[in-house]
Order: structure tokens, then sequence, then C-alpha cells
């Protein structure tokens, strides 16, 4: 108001917000679809434009964990290779594989899966563990699974190494078909946020979730070809693109490994991709309204 | 111009406890036609607000009273857009900034410039304003050199001023805010008190929440009696404050303090002193 008698403490003009008029806010209860899911959209938007936001909380995730030691994240990456040495002589051993073919396999598998894993358990959390501030203020519900995607795409970003040193080693590179592996890599993107605030908003309703999720995870790891590669299976290897961990895998991991996924693994990896997004997107613009109760 | 527009508005809280959190159960519920699992449908719902409607423009300093558990955070928190009404429409225009937590998104672990920027960036702030606010901050809450250590390593005094710094930086024009706030006014600093003056003077509209009704009646112009989420009464803050104290049984109610008409800034002589103070756990 009346600025002129707010001596002492006025702020820098920097620090008063402005709006260029319109509402700032505008929330009608019993909207239909299309009017929640304008909000939606209004919600990624938000979110997008708050990317350095995201960026930032993502970092300092990452870099909190390891705040003191001497190698910092560097220690996710110690700790894969590892776990990869150790599984790969034990595997190669037991399976009668050839070290040279499995272990550039193995360790790209592994980094992959640790990936999903993580970000599937830490989507559980997505917005339980934000109850403080989403009760505090209003943030783009979004932000919160970009968070955890972004995190774990730096977390992945320093594992990648072990791959590389492990290619480097055994000398296998793929070359120029690595670049076929781009667009999966994409999908997995748009895949991880639509898995991500899907698992979030469920967890947040209904509690007994994560150990379920937990537990499917545990059985996918087995019952894919994470650690043993897909051509063991002899009798019926057709049915495999039914198991969409399987599909998704080789999108990312064939080209990578040199070989050309097949019109059947992409039509499986597209597939369920798209009905994960559409369930996904469905759930979000149902819910998002709620989740500020339920958390 | 800001304002606020509440319209019919209600909000409802499902109490989910114990088995409306399970899945096992719902499932359950449903399969065996809901004969099973009838507790499960039973869900409690708490009604939050009920039909609340006002409309408030610039200038307007609304007070919200009420007992315990009569929606005044819910109120505020729904004028924030953080609750969603069930039924009728908000709508705030002008930008807002509620303080509900005073310690918003802080992290022990971080230093003190790290959680200033983070709170920036929470704000919406570029990086020169995110540079003003941490100047702002760090000259208001005395941090000197600790503005480099980690929030852990600060004494409780020098956390609640880092908290109560940044939640006071950044001047919106829709204001709102909660009673932790105020707690305690007799240890309220003057330094502190002129901030917050300031701040509040600075918006177009406050929307201010509080039990302690002196500062209600100094600050607003308008109060809302709520209680069971509905407005009982809403007027002049003299007029609704004394029926509201009067209803409660309070002898207080005669002596309310008069309005503001000119905020009497005290001398911030005293700051220094008093801001030792606040090492013991002052400013609440």
């Amino acid at each position: 108001m009346n600025r002129a008698d707010a001596p002492l403490a006025a702020p820098p003009p920097a620090l008063r917000l402005k709006t260029r008029g319109g509402a700032t806010l505008d929330l009608v209860a019993g909207l239909g679809f299309s009017g929640r899911q304008h909000q939606a959209i209004a919600d990624l938007g938000e979110a997008a434009r708050l990317w350095r936001l995201g960026t930032t909380l993502a970092w300092l995730d990452v870099k909190g964990r390891y705040r003191g030691s001497m190698l910092g994240p560097l220690w996710l990456t110690l700790s894969t290779a590892v776990m990869v040495a150790a599984l790969g002589f034990l595997y190669s051993t037991l399976f009668k594989m050839v070290l040279r073919e499995y272990l550039p396999f193995l360790a790209l598998s592994l980094v992959l899966w640790g990936y999903v894993q993580t970000m599937v358990s830490e989507a559980c959390l997505g917005f339980t563990q934000n109850d403080a501030i989403i009760r505090a203020v209003r943030m783009p519900f979004s932000l919160y699974g970009g968070r955890i995607v972004l995190r774990n795409v730096i977390v992945l970003a320093h594992n990648i190494i072990v791959i590389v040193v492990v290619f480097a080693i055994f000398d296998t590179w793929p070359g120029a078909r690595a670049a076929l592996a781009l667009p999966g890599v994409v999908l997995w993107l748009v895949d991880s946020l639509a898995v991500t605030m899907a698992l979030a908003a469920i967890c947040a309703r209904f509690r007994d979730i994560p150990p379920i999720v937990a537990s499917i995870m545990q059985i996918a790891f087995f019952v894919s070809p994470v650690i043993w590669r897909p051509e063991l299976i002899h009798r019926g290897a057709r049915f495999l693109p039914l198991n969409p961990f399987y599909s998704l895998f080789e999108i990312v991991r064939g080209p990578l490994l040199g070989e050309i996924p097949g019109h059947m693994i992409w039509f499986s990896a597209l597939g369920y991709s798209v009905l994960m997004i559409a369930l996904a997107w469905l759930l979000f613009v149902r819910v998002r309204g709620r989740l500020a109760f339920w958390v | 111009m800001a304002t606020i527009d509440a319209d019919h508005v209600s909000v409802d809280f499902p109490l989910y406890h114990g088995s409306a959190r399970s899945l096992k159960r719902a499932v359950f519920a449903a399969a065996s036609g809901g004969r099973i699992g009838k507790d499960a449908q039973k869900r409690v719902v708490v009604q939050g607000l009920r039909d609340v409607s006002f409309h408030l423009g610039a200038g307007d300093r609304l007070g919200l009273v009420g007992s315990n558990g009569a929606g005044k955070t819910t109120l505020l928190r729904t004028l924030a857009g953080i609750y969603e009404p069930v039924r009728g429409r908000v709508r705030v225009c002008g930008s807002l900034n509620a303080l509900l937590d005073p310690n918003l998104g802080m992290n022990p672990d971080l230093t003190g410039r790290e959680n200033i920027a983070l709170r920036g960036l929470f704000a919406g702030l570029g990086r020169p304003a995110i540079r003003r606010l941490e100047e702002d901050v760090r000259d208001f809450a005395d941090l000197d050199a600790f503005v480099d250590l980690p929030v852990r390593t600060y004494s409780s005094g020098m956390v609640v001023r880092l908290g109560f710094a940044l939640a006071t930086a950044i001047h919106p024009e829709v204001l709102m805010m909660d009673e932790w706030f105020l707690a305690g006014d007799a240890g309220f600093l003057d330094k502190a008190r002129l901030r917050l003056e300031s701040l509040v003077r600075g918006a177009e509209i406050l929307v201010l929440s509080s039990h302690m009704h002196e500062i209600v009646a100094r600050w607003c112009n308008r109060v809302i009696w709520l209680e069971n989420g509905r407005i009982q009464e809403d007027g002049a803050p003299q007029e609704v404050l004394g029926h509201y104290l009067a209803g409660k049984g309070s002898e207080e109610a005669p002596t309310l303090p008069a309005p503001l008409p000119a905020p009497p800034f005290a001398e911030a002589t005293v700051v220094d002193a008093l801001l030792k103070e606040s090492d013991r756990g002052g400013l609440r």
C-alpha cells in the first residue's frame, strides 16, 4: 500500500513479488475431466518452469548422501564396480560363459536395473516424504516426481563410468550402432516420470503398496533377463516380449551391445510405455487435487 | 489489484487411518460386495470448511479467529491453494506468499547460504533476486561467517532468526500468515516486529489467523469468526472480536487495543541486546 511510510526494513525491489494481472490461483470444485486435465497440464508446465529448483534439489539429494566423504558420489560408481566384478566372475564360472562376452552385458544390465529399482522404491515415497512441504506451500506435484527421476539419472550418469571401463577393458565398443539406443533412452525418461508419479500417488493413498512393489521388483529381477542372457531361453523365446522389463531393457541394452532390437521388441516396449503413460496420466488427472489430503 | 474470492467453499478431510489405508482391505471389500470390508467403506470424513464465502480487495486485512479446530488453518491453506475445495471456488489474483511453516524446506545439512538459495528457488526467483535475498537474510539474521556453515551447527536462536528472515524477506501482494508467526509476542523483538510490520504493510491483502486478539485488533480491518468450519460472524474487528470473546466468556473482551493507524514503530536502538537474547530461544 502506501510504501512511503514503511521505513527501515523496506526490502530491495527484487524481492517484491509482482504479477502481471490475471488470477494466480483459480480452483473450482467439481470440474469435469477436461477441466481437471487442464489443471494437470498446468501442474506439469509449472514444474517445467521451476526446472532450476528441480535440478538443484536432485543434485543436493545426491550430494547430501555423500557429504563429508572423500569420493563423494563416486562411491556409487565404486560400489557398482565391485558388484559387477563380483557377480561377473561368479556367474561366468557358474554358467560357464566367456567373461569377455558376459561382463559387458552384466555391467550394462546391472547399472540399468539399479536405476529402475532405486527409482521405483524412491517413487513410493515421492509424495509422503515431502508431506511437510506439500502442506506448507502450493508446488506442482510433478516437481516431486521430476526430482526423483533427475536424482536417479544423476546416479546413473555416475555409474556409466563402470560400463565405459568394462567396455574399454574388453574392447567391446558398440560403434555407431550405440546411437540407436537414444530413442530408447528418451522413452525411458518419459516412462520414468510416468511410473514415479503413479507410484507416488498410489502409495500416498494406500500405505501397504511399497512392500508389495518391492517384492514385485524382486521377482521381476530374477524372472527377467537381467543377469542372465535372453539367449539362454530356447523354447518359448518368442514369448519374451510379453515381459515389459525384457523389451524395455533390450531397446537400450541391445544397441549398446551392438545388437539391433527387432520389431517385436520395439512394438512391445512402445505398447507397454503407452499403456503405462496413459494410466499414469489418467490417475494423475483424477487424484492430483486430493494428494494434499492424503500425504 | 489483488483480490481474493471465496465462493461457497467447502473442504472435507478424509481421515484415512488403519484399515482405510490398506489396499488389501479395499480390494477385499470390493470383491466381497462390501460385506466383509464394511469398515473399509465407512471412511470418516471431517468437514474442514462449510460454505465459506467472502471477497477481499486491495487494502483488506482479514483476521481469522475461532477455537482450535474451527478451520482457521484449513481456510488459510485453501486460500493458498494447498487444499483444493471439494465444493465451491477459490480465486486469488496477485502474487501469493503463505507463511505456514517456519522451517519450510530447510535442510539442516545444507549451509545457510544454500538454504537461502533453495528458498529463493522455491519462490521462483531468478539469480539476481536470489543474491539480494541472500544479502537481506544474512544481514537481518546476523549470520556473519555462519552463513557458510551447515545449519545444524547453528544455535537454536540462529535457526529461528534464519527461518524468520527467510519467511519475511519476500514481499508478496497477498500475504497469509498463521499464528505460529506471532506466537509469544512478549519476547518478540523490535527489529523482528518492524520487519514483520513492513511485510504486512507492503502487502495489498493480509489474511491472518491468530489466537492473539490484540494483534488481530491492531492489524486487521475485518474479522471472520469461524466455528466448526462455518463463518459464525464476519465484520469489523471490534464488533466480531467483542462477540467472539463474549461468547467464550472471556473477561478481556472490553479491553481491545485501538487499531493501528500509524504503527508505533519503536526505536531500534536496543535491537542488538535483544538479538543476543534471542539466542536463548527468543523470537517465538
